[in-house]
């Protein structure tokens, strides 16, 4: 029996992505079982595996853990991506909710209709270039190291490579006016863990294809 | 210069409640500031006291925090209300991450159309006997202990506390099926915390009405 933990989750980002983001920021080889159809799901369900009835849920050290926050503030705890005390915690909790709202219009805007793609679009942009983004580069600016909160790696700083990169994929200039957080960019792509899931063959999900939605949303309704 | 932690919100439960609670089941006295204009938010917002120019806003220790969750991760980690060790804040944010989707949609209640009110109260019901109620009557069960997690009073108590409270609000009788949650709603209500909260004149904020409804939409401008 591996020692790894096991993802639960449908073949695509999701709200399991930054569950993958952070296990491999932190250096940890996972196991995923994809789920193809509802049947899939359902089995999950009456096997007793989900407290709450939903994915994501993630098996590690002897637990079965779901919703996806919990999951990620174990893993950041377990692997030092946390802070070292409280108020360091208060600050990359902050970050890393703010992020999150941001991460729930990306990571639905996949599923947009096409007819609505494009104004979703803009919205998500305004959002990210006039209240989230401009955060990041500020904080940054201020305090001049390269990570987000006490000069270490942290789930912030994790959660925010990976919102800057999916926002360039829908708009490649995305982060032309915040030149910290290009340099942010280059400097975490470089970190050997997460450089290793950005290369082609990692666990890191594309980005899903038209045809396979209606799969996809099939699972889950 | 008070050391009271501040609370900045409009006057009633919103994202805020939480909050409120968890404060006053640690025991911890709070003062609060009651936005009333629209101007006193983007007031706020250029200041730059609000992060993302949300409310809520705590301000704590030296600290001006936002977003639900972080405010009320640090309450819990301050005032031991978040278990001894990794595993029991695991589990303690399992519960509270599931009773928060259940909250949400008690959140969102007042803000549906009326047609659609009956249909929700009905959605609200079904989640909470099916999905989110019976995992807790389980654990209390299993256990057979008057707190979630540890044999220890946390945050999981004081957000299922909330909820059931909330819930029954909306569906007087929902707690008919679920003797341990009816045991552990009347255990949470003596203890001397929780009890001097749910007494008329506490911070507790009234269910909300069309005034609440109201001042959200103009304050907020949500559309």
């Amino acid at each position: 029996m591996s020692g790894k933990p096991v993802l639960h989750y449908a073949n695509i980002r999701g709200r399991m992505e930054p569950i993958r983001w952070l296990l491999a920021a932190a250096g940890v080889e996972f196991e995923e079982r994809i789920l193809k159809t509802k049947d899939d799901l359902q089995k999950l369900r009456t096997d007793g595996c989900l407290l709450f009835q939903q994915v994501p849920m993630v098996e590690i050290d002897g637990m079965k853990m779901v919703q996806t926050r919990a999951i990620l503030n174990y893993i950041a705890g377990k692997y030092n991506l946390y802070g070292k005390d409280l108020k360091e915690r208060a600050l990359i909790d902050m970050y890393v909710e703010g992020l999150a709202d941001l991460f729930e219009l990306i990571m639905y805007h996949e599923f947009k209709p096409a007819n609505e793609k494009e104004k979703d679009l803009a919205n998500i942009m305004d959002k990210a270039t006039n209240r989230y983004l401009p955060v990041f580069e500020k904080v940054l600016k201020d305090h001049g190291h390269d990570f987000l909160v006490g000069n270490k790696l942290s789930k912030a700083d994790v959660s925010l490579l990976e919102n800057i990169l999916w926002l360039e994929e829908l708009k490649p200039d995305a982060l032309a006016k915040f030149p910290l957080l290009q340099s942010f960019k280059a400097r975490m792509s470089n970190i050997p863990s997460i450089k290793k899931f950005l290369q082609p063959g990692s666990a890191k999900k594309p980005l899903i294809q038209e045809k396979d939605i209606p799969s996809v949303i099939a699972i889950f309704h | 210069m008070s050391e009271k932690p501040r609370l900045t919100y409009i006057n009633g439960r919103g994202r805020m409640e939480s909050i409120r609670w968890l404060l006053a089941a640690a025991g911890v006295e709070f003062e609060e500031i009651f936005l009333q204009t629209r101007e006193q938010l983007l007031k706020l917002g250029q200041d730059g006291s609000l992060m993302f120019h949300q409310l809520p806003l705590v301000e704590i220790d030296g600290m001006k925090l936002v977003q639900c969750r972080a405010i009320l991760s640090y309450i819990a980690g301050k005032y031991n209300l978040y278990g001894k060790d990794l595993k029991e804040r695991a589990l303690i944010d399992m519960y509270v991450e599931g009773i928060s989707d259940l909250m949400q949609l008690i959140l969102m209640f007042p803000f549906s159309p009326p047609e659609a009110k009956e249909k929700n109260i009905a959605t609200i019901s079904e989640k909470a006997t099916e999905r989110y109620f019976p995992v807790f009557e389980k654990v209390l069960k299993q256990h057979g202990q008057d707190f979630l997690v540890g044999n220890r009073f946390s945050w999981a108590d004081v957000q299922l506390m909330e909820a059931i409270l909330a819930v029954e609000e909306k569906v007087p009788s929902v707690l008919s099926g679920f003797p341990q949650l009816q045991a552990f709603k009347t255990k949470m209500s003596n203890m001397p915390t929780i009890k001097k909260f749910l007494q008329p004149g506490s911070p507790r904020k009234p269910p909300p009405d069309e005034n609440y409804v109201a001042t959200v939409m103009k304050i907020f401008k949500l559309d």
